[in-house]
């Protein structure tokens, strides 16, 4: 759809035409009028806003973010104690938020994908099966589908002593714990090594495509790349004297577990509720997407001898990307903003520690200010990375 | 929309015959549908075990252990929280007067969905039957109500169309006025305080206020979108894109706080602040699903518009958004759908919506520990509602997608 500009409205002035029958003054005091209107509005909500605060005894400002916090944070991905101040538990509720956003899109895209081509397959079963998946999801509002996960799921489990066993996992009303690596003395020399493996990967990568292009002749690229990868990350592990990461497996202690990283219920029912949800539109998506490539496309293909794997490789994805990319790109905000109904199941993220400060300071406007401007650039930032992507698998036309 | 575009571009012309239908044989169908390949067929095999795994465990649940009653002893809680006793007869005209709609339009545009019109018309005569006591007779008049407009639909035809959609489009507004009420103690619809709203009530009625109020709100910021005055567009593309940006719990949230602080010396209740918090997001959504249509009109009308001496005011209403929004209804219904699940939300600024309730219902100490049936049982109504909604819209896009070709 192409951006349809309106006409331009103005025709040539005449001279014997009072001025305010001319379109460009007409255009003009319309302007200046919609603004007058809404800066009025903006001002006396303003004003009202500081008359009421003042008579609060409250005074506008982002001082008080320095102050002690004074409560606790269930799960913090870097150090926190209470004795810490505001702005440091904002920056523990945004990491949280940002690490259940990542996984979430990334498992997401996954299961997507995997509902997406169970939606085309010519198995009956599974297809009606994808296709119920998708009904329920898309008919269920995400917060019954989080407190449900939540509630009469996961605080359902049994408890730490009777945890339910999946090989190394362990299920329980405390969470899913999981075998996890403890990093060792040795685990920030072989985190420079890790960065150098990457490192050296995109170089060798790098290098291949240019040699495939230079040669006209397809090269191996994935395996060689990967090689170099996982080389240098095996023979740092081989080399240090002392292994950089300590795996535990979690084992069931007296009322908690022990070693392993446990998961907490509330992480798992928003991070297993947002994947699903999120999941089933990807999946309508990759749907769609594949099946607006023309037939005549996998035809042409395959009679020009390629077999059925290039076909989808070469054919097929390149050109359902460019329908499924934009759609993707607002499931992901989606899935970003959907990560602050935390608040409803007490995953601590964003907006649940915002609440907190807001009960604990009285500070709404402040804090309302910081959480919008917060998610906004989130939502900025992911949409700036995905519309360059967009742009490198839309279709160069002449 | 990419398959009735698909279909309706791919049916035959005229006078062409249809290739021959295949025809299986039970066996034949099998094969072809579950058993084709080696890998099918084990695809088939787990996931027909798994199917049977998990549905008779569930089954299990629900019929031995699970405890409904708590759906029966609070099923007026759920349906109208604690809308008083003695106005209940509003709600009971808001579904009659609904069920009246259904059938006239049913009888003007359906005809023909025999299938659906059996089941909708069976509908409420089948739920009297199991029905508590006080809900019999309402539900019958709903019945019979149904079967008037469709009988409506007989007498008149094809006249009754506009009269048809005057009605929808009065219906919602009519809906508001008669549950909330106005005027004090000695007026025929005494008012009713919206904190005694609660449960599908509250949650519909927050639906149709939403659709109401930001309908508007969003053709003016899309018409502001697409304006030729750079201020007006900007204004609008800020605050499309603002709100857009940012979760809508944050913007209920800042109705909730900042309202007050706003419009000091008003006492505004909380629901009708959540009210506000909904139309203010929805209708930046709907702004850009009409800035869709509106590009979808080709350049030539607007020059066609002005040819014939309209100004901007008479072009954009008479030809330009008639088009415009018959084109994205199916879109907007979706936006509608969107709307109603996303009302589940005002339960975390406190509101006694479905959520609400059920939160509450479950603090009850008779009914201690059964999220699982509660839950259900909500999601199986918002279920219901949205599946309705959009097999509707469906059906609505065959049509008009065929009333284009």
């Amino acid at each position: 759809m192409a951006n349809v500009p309106l006409p331009p409205a103005t025709s040539p002035p005449r001279p014997n035409r009072a001025f305010w029958r001319d379109d460009r003054f007409i255009q003009f005091a319309a302007q200046f009028i919609v603004l007058a209107i809404v800066a009025g509005l903006l001002f006396l909500a303003f004003r009202n806003m500081a008359d009421s605060l003042a008579r609060q005894g409250i005074a506008l400002g982002f001082g008080f973010l320095e102050n002690a916090a004074g409560f606790d944070i269930g799960e913090s991905l870097i150090r926190y104690a209470n004795t810490d101040t505001f702005s440091r538990a904002l920056l523990v509720g945004l990491l949280n938020t940002l690490l259940v956003s990542v996984l979430g899109i990334i498992l997401a895209t996954l299961l997507g994908i995997v509902v997406g081509i169970a939606r085309l397959s010519g198995n009956w079963l599974v297809n009606r099966l994808a296709w119920l998946f998708i009904e329920l999801m898309r008919n269920v509002p995400l917060l019954v589908l989080l407190i449900f996960i939540y509630t009469a799921f996961f605080l359902k489990l049994p408890r730490a002593r009777q945890a339910i066993s999946l090989g190394p996992l362990y299920l329980s009303n405390r969470g899913v714990a999981i075998p996890w690596g403890e990093p060792t003395e040795t685990w920030p020399i072989y985190l420079y090594i890790l960065i150098a493996a990457v490192g050296l990967a995109i170089l060798a990568a790098t290098g291949l495509r240019l040699w495939q292009e230079r040669s006209g002749r397809p090269k191996p690229i994935v395996l060689p790349t990967l090689f170099v990868l996982l080389g240098i990350a095996g023979i740092g592990w081989l080399v240090l004297p002392q292994p950089p990461l300590q795996v535990t497996t979690p084992e069931i202690a007296a009322f908690n577990f022990k070693g392993g990283l446990v998961l907490t219920p509330e992480f798992m029912a928003l991070l297993l509720g947002l994947v699903i949800y999120t999941a089933a539109f990807i999946g309508e998506i990759v749907r769609a997407g594949i099946q607006a490539v023309p037939k005549g496309q996998v035809e042409a293909a395959r009679a020009l001898g390629l077999s059925g794997r290039r076909t989808l490789q070469l054919v097929v994805f390149p050109q359902a990307l460019r329908v499924i990319v934009p759609p993707l790109t607002s499931q992901y905000l989606n899935l970003t903003k959907n990560s602050s109904l935390a608040v409803a199941i007490g995953y601590p993220d964003l907006f649940a520690i915002s609440g907190t400060i807001i009960n604990q300071t009285g500070r709404a406007v402040e804090m309302i200010a910081i959480v919008m401007a917060v998610y906004l650039s989130v939502s900025l930032l992911t949409s700036v990375a995905m519309n360059w992507y967009n742009r490198r698998v839309r279709l160069v036309e002449r | 929309m990419t398959t009735s575009t698909s279909t309706s571009s791919l049916a035959p012309p005229a006078g062409v015959l249809p290739p021959p239908t295949e025809r299986y044989t039970v066996l034949g169908w099998l094969r072809k549908n579950l058993f084709s390949t080696w890998y099918n067929a084990l695809l088939t095999v787990i996931f027909a075990a798994v199917i049977i795994l998990v549905a008779r465990g569930m089954a299990e649940w629900a019929l031995t252990q699970a405890r409904w009653e708590v759906i029966g002893a609070n099923l007026r809680l759920f349906l109208v929280g604690q809308y008083p006793a003695a106005t209940t007869w509003r709600a009971w005209a808001c579904v009659v007067l609904l069920a009246l709609l259904i059938g006239l339009s049913w009888g003007i545009w359906g005809r023909g969905q025999r299938a659906g019109a059996i089941a909708l018309g069976v509908l409420p005569f089948a739920l009297a039957l199991i029905a508590q006591e006080e809900a019999r007779v309402p539900l019958l008049i709903t019945g019979a109500a149904g079967l008037i407009g469709f009988a409506l639909s007989f007498w008149r035809g094809v006249r009754l169309q506009r009269i048809a959609i005057i009605a929808w489009v009065v219906y919602f507004p009519l809906v508001i006025v008669l549950i909330s009420g106005f005027g004090g103690a000695d007026s025929p619809l005494p008012l009713v305080p919206t904190n005694l709203w609660g449960g599908l009530l509250l949650t519909l009625l927050l639906t149709v206020v939403g659709i109401v109020f930001s309908f508007p709100l969003g053709v003016l910021l899309a018409l502001g979108r697409q304006s030729s005055l750079p201020i007006v567009r900007s204004l609008s593309v800020i605050y499309i894109e603002v709100v857009r940006g940012v979760p809508l719990i944050t913007v209920l949230f800042m109705a909730q706080l900042m309202l007050p602080l706003f419009l000091p010396g008003v006492t505004i209740d909380r629901v009708v602040r959540a009210m506000a918090g909904i139309v203010l997001f929805s209708a930046a959504y709907l702004a850009e699903n009409v800035r869709g249509g509106l590009q979808a009109i080709p350049r030539g009308q607007y020059e066609a518009a002005r040819a014939l001496g309209l100004n901007t005011w008479k072009m954009m209403l008479l030809i330009i958004l008639p088009q415009a929004l018959k084109a994205i209804i199916p879109i907007l219904v979706g936006q509608f759908i969107a709307l109603f699940k996303d009302t589940s939300l005002v339960v975390i600024v406190g509101l006694l919506e479905l959520m609400g309730i059920a939160k509450a219902v479950l603090a009850q100490p008779d009914f201690l520990g059964l999220q699982a049936e509660v839950y259900l049982f909500v999601a199986l109504i918002y279920g219901l509602f949205c599946y309705l909604m959009s097999a509707f819209s469906q059906r609505l896009e065959r049509r008009l997608s065929t009333g284009r070709a």
